[in-house]
């Protein structure tokens, strides 16, 4: 770069040091940055596998939550009650402000759909005056930008975070938790626990495991199972993978190989053709069901027989699970979540008790609970979630259907 | 198809009238037109805002407006760079992941270790700007093949040896991303820096000069005794650096590094940034003036938006819309100005004809005059 | 059909004089020309792909991989005529996306509504393609950002009227032309329509690319002053690219929304999969140069590459980096076969022949 004749470019990465070194000095927005928690280190390796959160997600699931058991979304698994009386504001029409990752897939446009409507009950009641979303559209920066301008703002009785990398997203979250401001973190997390709470279903491990197990369970043993996956180095998808790596490799099941197939019904197709031309497939794996009706299709326009599959709750794939009568699961990150953040806010606001991790109840759709999700959902279109939980709002059943 | 040309022209290339075989000032039209563009944008945004009871100029929305600019910021202005040469560079995505992730691992979360960790990813970043350089001259293949190669074999380094973010950046070092002087973020007056460095680089140096020549007209450049090879060469290190600076401002922010993000789009956002500013796609005309302007408009766009709270989709339909009308906008003033240079057309190596007639449109031009 | 399309003479009426270029032997023009390392790559992949696993070599399963490859040839085939024509379509990854949600939306699962969405989708495609073109020429805007604006354009406002995730449900009638084919046919087995639609277009790609349209469409590419001098109404013959472009991506739509049903996710990316394809192919980025056989050849080869990364079981992640690997290094090889000496001549010829200056 510092060629003879560009001797303004190392002058200005000396304005640049001199600049940055004047700016020490300055209103640093987070002074408290360096507090960042040891345990990123384990996830910031690239090394996505925690035995110790395994073992706690893969117990979580066999423990009943508390609350109502017809509103999973207000259930909440062994919680820890924090205070959030100095959070407390007197009076309605407050200003809840939601910094969104994106709405870039078909789980996250149901999830904000319901999450709307969940506003909309608050927003009749005079408990919300105004529902300020930004959207960064998957840019880690974008979002750090958005929050920043909550903050700056200053007009947000309280800041919904739906961050869209764990690790990247802790230095503004920890800057919005700074003002003062009542912070929720939901979905996928961030590692600091400076958020009065932060709501997520079981996790990954819990998914990853789920599907699994199934195919272990109902494999002959010595059978193939090939791993259809979207993108690498997403936290929540690679705990899914992390989980079913370990089950897998404690089983007498092959694993032919994983693809990124970017969740492309022609990507996924195509690869699982070229599978199935090399050889048997007896059993495929999904870390998110995105595109799992390409993969049966796949199977079936090829002549070759069903697999034992595991997708998601997505109503297109259990829709063709029925009608095909394969043996399936579809493992579930549990859409409501998206209604529990805006219920949540407003008990802050109000100075309820909230759980500090707001653990929600995670539960696959099975053979026998199939038919029961189909028929509640008989008029959802293709793309949209089983477990959304928005039955009881009043926009039911058209928001979902025109969105 | 055996007739290959043994210069084939580095950049989509129909023959245009202009020919700068010295190099020229942008004249002062085009800039002016960009600015007098953010002007309007501006005052229409404050307008909107103003409408809902908003003020665009409060800190919070300039601070949040000049942190968007600046990443991007330092990006297009190395795209610019490479623009002007009538190269161009996919690869800048990826440059800024992998810089990131040189940085915050090098760092290791010592502060004693910041210099080598910018210095590392700065290195890393000239080192794919010069890979780059070296295919689009030594080996001859089109900017937009080679940058879209480096860019998918860095992609295929990130996926496979970073599951994720890694590395973590000390305290001090988000200093970077997060202080502010007044309004001002640090990130962006380094970014003015940066953007006045370039532009001293390319109204001052012999250097610059040379970049305005082999984007005019390479052949008329090598003729006049202008590596051009070097030239182009530069303007790509230059251009990957600047690629890693916006990649430290990312490790800045997030605290640690990030693969992912390569697919935010800066590519082709830093491209329409660049246009927007003026510059000409086909090189030899335009400037990091302009540029700057362009990537302001840009962000004073997304902070409008989001005020105002437009649906993200819509967002994108907007820009779209904005972009090309923009381009359209600054081709007409531009096509007039060239019509003028008519008298020197271009004989390089994709015109088969030379000594050739002027264009309808040319002589349409020339009449009017 | 020889593979060499390139503008040998005027176009008709024309009255240009041709370039002068020394005749190579054809063997050697073959394989030393820019698209000769196509052709050798395709050769070098499919024999790596058949040494792995000979049963992909049968019939069925040749069936089966053209099914696959031909959406991604129907897309180089309109990208190639844009390219050769000297312009760029970033546009039609959206497009493609585009033209598959709007399917699902409209036809909604029912029989009836097939053939009027598809009318409709025709519509869309040529409205696009002209929106493309006439910006392009017209207000000379470079066609890298008409279609990355389109690009935006399109990929938004599809979002916005679906809210972001794509509704409704794609016909059976409409997805038997990606998806099944004839059965039972001797040897064969099953023979897709995929593919029978993609003979077509080639066919009529080709016969296209003889025709005075076609003639006139590289020369415009070659050099458009030229062209226009040579009576070419070089915005029309360009914005007729654009169109055919749009057109061919809607065609590749159908195919692969019948192929693999809807997601969220369909089309992204296919514009840098159908340029890599045109360029791997030989065909020059700046227009003039490269037959349209080379460039389904080079759709071929990229559909090859990845079949291939399978079979070697090559990791998913690296993958990337070979593929990039491998297109600077076809790229750079058919540069330097430009430089052979009877390929030299023609951009010399001008130079030596007539003073720059006029």
């Amino acid at each position: 770069m510092r060629s003879a004749r560009t001797p303004l470019a190392a002058a200005a990465g000396l304005a640049a040091a001199a600049l940055m070194l004047a700016a020490c000095t300055t209103d640093a927005p987070t002074d408290t940055i360096d507090a960042s928690p040891e345990e990123s280190a384990a996830a910031s390796e690239g090394d996505w596998f925690d035995q110790a959160e395994y073992d706690r997600q893969l117990a979580q699931r066999d423990i009943e939550p508390e609350g109502p058991a017809d509103q999973p979304w207000l259930q909440a698994i062994e919680p820890e009650w924090v205070d959030t009386e100095e959070y407390a504001v007197e009076g309605g029409d407050h200003t809840v402000c939601f910094s969104n990752a994106s709405v870039s897939n078909p789980w996250r446009v149901t999830g904000f759909i319901t999450m709307q409507q969940q506003v909309a009950v608050y927003e009749e009641s005079g408990d919300i005056g105004e529902f300020r979303v930004s959207d960064a559209g998957d840019d880690d920066n974008q979002q750090i930008s958005d929050i920043q301008a909550f903050v700056e703002s200053g007009d947000c009785a309280a800041i919904i975070i739906s961050p869209s990398t764990t690790a990247t997203l802790t230095p503004a979250v920890e800057a919005a938790c700074d003002s003062g401001v009542p912070v929720i973190v939901f979905d996928r997390g961030v590692n600091t626990d400076c958020a009065v709470t932060f709501i997520h279903p079981i996790g990954g491990y819990a998914y990853g495991a789920d599907a699994a197990e199934f195919l272990v369970d109902n494999l002959e043993p010595g059978s193939t199972v090939l791993a259809l996956r979207i993108l690498p180095g997403v936290d929540v998808l690679e705990h899914r993978w992390a989980a079913a790596q370990q089950i897998f490799g404690a089983s007498e099941l092959e694993v032919l190989g994983f693809e990124f197939t970017g969740g492309d019904a022609a990507q996924i197709r195509d690869t699982v053709e070229q599978y199935l031309q090399r050889g048997e497939v007896d059993g495929i794996w999904m870390d998110a069901g995105d595109g799992a009706v390409a993969a049966v299709e796949a199977f079936e326009d090829t002549g070759n027989p069903y697999p034992v599959f595991a997708g998601e709750d997505e109503l297109g794939f259990l829709r063709k699970w029925e009608e095909t009568g394969m043996t399936a699961i579809a493992p579930v990150y549990s859409n409501f979540q998206w209604r529990t953040p805006i219920v949540a806010a407003m008990r802050i606001l109000d100075g309820e008790q909230v759980p500090s991790e707001w653990v929600l109840p995670q539960e696959p759709v099975t053979e026998e609970t199939l038919p029961d999700y189909l028929e509640r959902n008989a008029d959802m279109p293709s793309l949209h979630y089983a477990q959304f939980g928005g039955e009881d709002l009043p926009g039911y059943p058209e928001a979902w259907q025109d969105r | 198809m055996s007739a290959q040309g043994t210069a084939a022209p580095p950049r989509p290339e129909p023959p245009r009238p202009a020919a700068a075989a010295r190099p020229r000032r942008r004249g002062p039209s085009s800039t002016q037109l960009v600015y007098l563009a953010l002007g309007i944008i501006l005052v229409v945004g404050a307008v909107l805002l103003a409408m809902r009871g908003g003020n665009l100029f409060s800190t919070g929305n300039l601070v949040d407006m000049l942190t968007r600019s600046s990443l991007l910021g330092f990006v297009a202005i190395g795209q610019t760079l490479v623009i002007l040469c009538r190269s161009l560079d996919l690869s800048v995505g990826y440059v800024v992941a992998l810089s990131s992730l040189v940085a915050a691992t090098t760092m290791a979360g010592d502060p004693a270790r910041i210099p080598l960790g910018i210095a590392a990813a700065l290195a890393v970043a000239a080192l794919v700007g010069l890979a780059n350089g070296l295919v689009v001259t030594k080996l001859r293949v089109n900017a937009f093949i080679a940058t879209l190669g480096t860019g998918l074999i860095i992609r295929g380094y990130l996926d496979t040896r970073y599951q994720g973010p890694a590395g973590e950046v000390p305290a001090a070092f988000q200093v970077f991303g997060y202080s502010r002087i007044g309004f001002v973020p640090v990130s962006t007056a380094v970014m003015l820096g940066v953007a006045v460095a370039g532009i001293l680089l390319l109204r001052r140096t012999r250097l610059g000069y040379h970049m305005f020549a082999v984007g005019g007209d390479p052949e008329v450049a090598r003729l006049s005794g202008i590596r051009t090879d070097r030239t182009m060469i530069i303007a790509h290190v230059l251009c990957s650096v600047a690629a890693g600076l916006a990649g430290l401002l990312l490790a800045s922010r997030f605290g640690t590094g990030s693969a992912l993000v390569y697919d935010s789009g800066y590519d082709l956002e830093s491209i329409a940034a660049v246009v927007l500013g003026g510059t000409y796609l086909m090189g030899g005309s335009g400037g990091i003036a302009g540029t700057v302007a362009g990537v302001l408009i840009l962000a004073v766009l997304d902070t409008v938006f989001n005020v105002l709270a437009i649906d993200p989709f819509f967002r994108d339909v907007l820009r779209g819309v904005i972009i090309i009308a923009a381009v359209a906008l600054y081709a007409r003033s531009q096509f007039a100005k060239r019509a003028s240079r008519v008298r020197f057309p271009k004989a390089g190596p994709g015109d088969r004809a030379a000594g050739r007639a002027p264009t309808r449109a040319e002589q349409e031009q020339e009449v009017r005059q | 059909m020889t593979v060499d399309q390139a503008p040998a003479g005027p176009p008709p009426g024309a009255p240009t004089p041709p370039a002068e270029r020394p005749a190579a032997p054809p063997a050697l023009r073959f394989l030393g020309g820019a698209s000769g390392p196509v052709f050798v790559l395709l050769i070098l992949i499919f024999a790596g792909i058949f040494t792995l696993n000979p049963s992909f070599a049968e019939p069925p399963s040749m069936m089966f991989f053209l099914r696959q490859a031909a959406p991604l040839i129907v897309l180089a085939i309109g990208q190639y005529l844009v390219i050769v024509s000297g312009e760029f379509d970033l546009s039609v990854g959206a497009l493609v996306g585009a033209q598959v949600v709007i399917a699902a939306a409209l036809i909604d699962g029912e029989e009836a509504r097939t053939l009027p969405v598809l009318g409709v989708m025709l519509v869309f495609g040529l409205m696009v393609g002209l929106v493309n073109g006439l910006i392009t020429t017209l207000l000379k805007v470079p066609s890298i950002i008409t279609t990355l604006g389109t690009m935006l354009v399109l990929s938004g406002a599809i979002q916005l009227w679906t809210g972001g995730a794509p509704t409704g449900a794609l016909s059976e009638s409409f997805r038997v032309a990606g998806r099944f084919g004839i059965e039972d046919v001797p040897v064969l087995g099953q023979l897709p329509w995929a593919l029978l639609i993609l003979v077509a277009v080639a066919l009529a790609a080709l016969v296209l690319m003889r025709s005075s349209y076609g003639r006139t469409l590289v020369s415009v590419g070659d050099n458009e002053t030229a062209a226009a001098f040579a009576g070419a109404r070089v915005w029309l013959v360009r914005t007729g690219a654009f169109v055919l472009s749009a057109l061919l991506a809607t065609l590749a739509g159908v195919l692969i929304g019948g192929y693999a049903g809807v997601t969220a996710q369909v089309g992204d990316g296919l514009e840098f999969a159908a340029i890599t394809a045109v360029v791997l192919g030989g065909v020059v980025l700046g227009g003039g140069r490269g037959t349209v056989v080379a460039a389904m050849a080079g759709a071929l080869a990229v559909e090859g590459l990845f079949t291939l990364f399978n079979q070697l079981s090559l990791p998913s992640t690296i993958r990337p980096s070979v593929q990039g690997l491998i297109i600077i290094a076809a790229v750079a090889y058919a540069a330097r076969q430009g430089s052979l000496p009877w390929q030299r001549t023609r951009p010399r010829a001008p130079r030596t022949v007539q003073p720059t200056r006029r």
